[in-house]
């Protein structure tokens, strides 16, 4: 099966090749990413990877680069135990987020 | 693990579908190309990507692909090529050509 993320050679029009500031929270989450990876080991690249590749075809396409690399992180962080869905649930909510 | 391939040599990528964590592209897949160089031995992502060690680790190669073989409709130079990094067991020896 082809995964939708493996999309090499297909037609899909102009590359957009303009460049943004990162927002806060954006290295925030790439601060984050280098924490569990390299400093304490509690995530493997391909194992982010593969939460990301695994989301939904729409989701992945709608959310943006960095809100991918939260949502991956969320998902090895539930499957490997370190977080529960409840405490990430009532975090989330703590902190406004409605989705 | 002891590598398989040296320099040169041909090789065909298996036309393999797996569901699972496949580094190997999809457009590459069923192509002939010549080995490049050995990049090393590194763990396994397809196991990696679930949370195992992804030991023993594999040899990986960069392997060179004409582009006028991969796309029919290729139209810049004729030796234009492309290197794509793969694993071995991906990997299969294809006939000198």
């Amino acid at each position: 099966m082809r995964s939708y993320h493996d999309i090499g050679g297909m037609d899909l029009g102009p590359i957009e090749r303009s460049e943004h500031d990162y927002a806060l929270w954006e290295k925030r989450v790439d601060a984050m990413m280098v924490l569990l990876w390299q400093k304490k080991g509690l995530l493997t690249l391909d194992e982010h990877r593969h939460a990301m590749e695994t989301l939904d075809a729409d989701e992945y396409g709608k959310i943006t680069y960095y809100e991918r690399w939260m949502v991956g992180i969320a998902k090895v962080l539930l499957a490997r135990g370190i977080i529960t869905t409840d405490e990430l649930g009532r975090h989330m909510a703590a902190a406004g987020d409605k989705r | 693990m002891s590598a398989r391939f040296k320099t040169g040599d041909r090789v065909f990528v298996r036309q393999a579908e797996p569901i699972g964590h496949v580094r190997t592209p999809y457009y590459i897949r069923g192509k002939t190309g010549s080995i490049e160089r050995l990049c090393g031995e590194f763990p396994n992502p397809e196991e990696l990507a679930f949370g195992r060690s992804g030991l023993p680790r594999l040899p990986m190669y960069r392997v060179r692909f004409l582009q006028t073989e991969i796309w029919p409709d290729y139209r810049g130079r004729a030796l234009d090529s492309v290197d794509v990094e793969i694993y071995e067991h991906w990997l299969e020896s294809a006939r000198q050509g």
